[in-house]
């Protein structure tokens, strides 16, 4: 089972907005490094912002993970809470419960689950309110 | 259009110093909510913005952006310019506002996207 190319951990604290972004900096580099195709460095890149922010800016801190194998990118974001109560609510264009502090920066526009999953060739989220949220997105390289 | 061709057009300086201005400017956009940038962000495009934080870069960055445009004389902060030349990202500032300046790029033939 090992045919993982690369693998990496990104610890991401709750409302840092100074160092967010620079887990996904980090992934798409060294996809970059490992020759992924610019339309793939593209959407991972968009994805993997969206969910570093939504870390940063919902959750009480939490971990992304890359995977790397030769058939796909593999992204993984879990956080230690709080939870989404209504998911479908949450994966709604337009609809977001950013703080002020996220919005003044300019975030909290409603688009970040949706950008994931349109960016994503899979996509799934779980989320138990109390636990925490794991948001699992797959590019396919081949 | 190269960023150096789009400096006199807008009248702009330039607020980063290791950018390569030879870079051409592929498409234009304006938009201050970041995560609708990060939806329609596309390589070579040159954004204006008022929002002035380090996160401006870092979507400049992951979108392949050509160049972030402050309008109407807005000040970046240092952080945020630091990133940007650790990153090779170009800044401009322009005193015209976001309207003018979308209209001068636009008059000249760089598309929407």
């Amino acid at each position: 089972m090992s045919n993982t190319l690369l693998h990496a951990e990104y610890p991401v604290e709750a409302e840092d907005y100074t160092c967010a972004g620079e887990a996904s900096a980090d992934i798409k580099r060294k996809l970059k490094q490992l020759g992924v195709s610019a339309n793939v460095l593209r959407r991972v890149a968009v994805a993997s912002y969206e969910v570093e922010l939504n870390l940063v800016i919902h959750s009480d801190g939490g971990v992304l993970s890359l995977e790397v194998t030769p058939d796909r990118v593999r992204l993984i974001s879990k956080d230690r809470g709080p939870g989404i109560p209504d998911l479908d609510l949450a994966m709604r264009e337009g609809w977001s419960t950013a703080s002020e502090t996220a919005r003044s920066l300019g975030f909290g526009a409603g688009m970040g689950l949706p950008n994931m999953k349109r960016n994503a060739d899979e996509f799934d989220i779980k989320s138990k309110v109390g636990e925490g949220t794991t948001i699992q997105m797959g590019f396919l390289l081949t | 259009m190269t960023i150096k061709e789009l400096i006199p057009l807008i009248e702009a300086k330039e607020l980063t110093k290791e950018a390569d201005l030879n870079k051409e400017v592929l498409c234009g956009y304006t938009c201050d909510l970041l995560s609708w940038v990060m939806g329609h962000g596309q390589e070579g495009m040159a954004w204006v913005t008022v929002q002035t934080h380090m996160n401006v870069i870092a979507v400049a960055l992951l979108s392949d952006m050509a160049c972030v445009i402050m309008p109407e004389g807005i000040e970046m902060e240092k952080e945020s310019l630091d990133k940007a030349d650790a990153e090779g990202m170009c800044v401009l500032q322009s005193p015209l506002s976001s309207y003018e300046i979308c209209g001068r790029m636009h008059e000249k033939g760089v598309p929407a996207e």
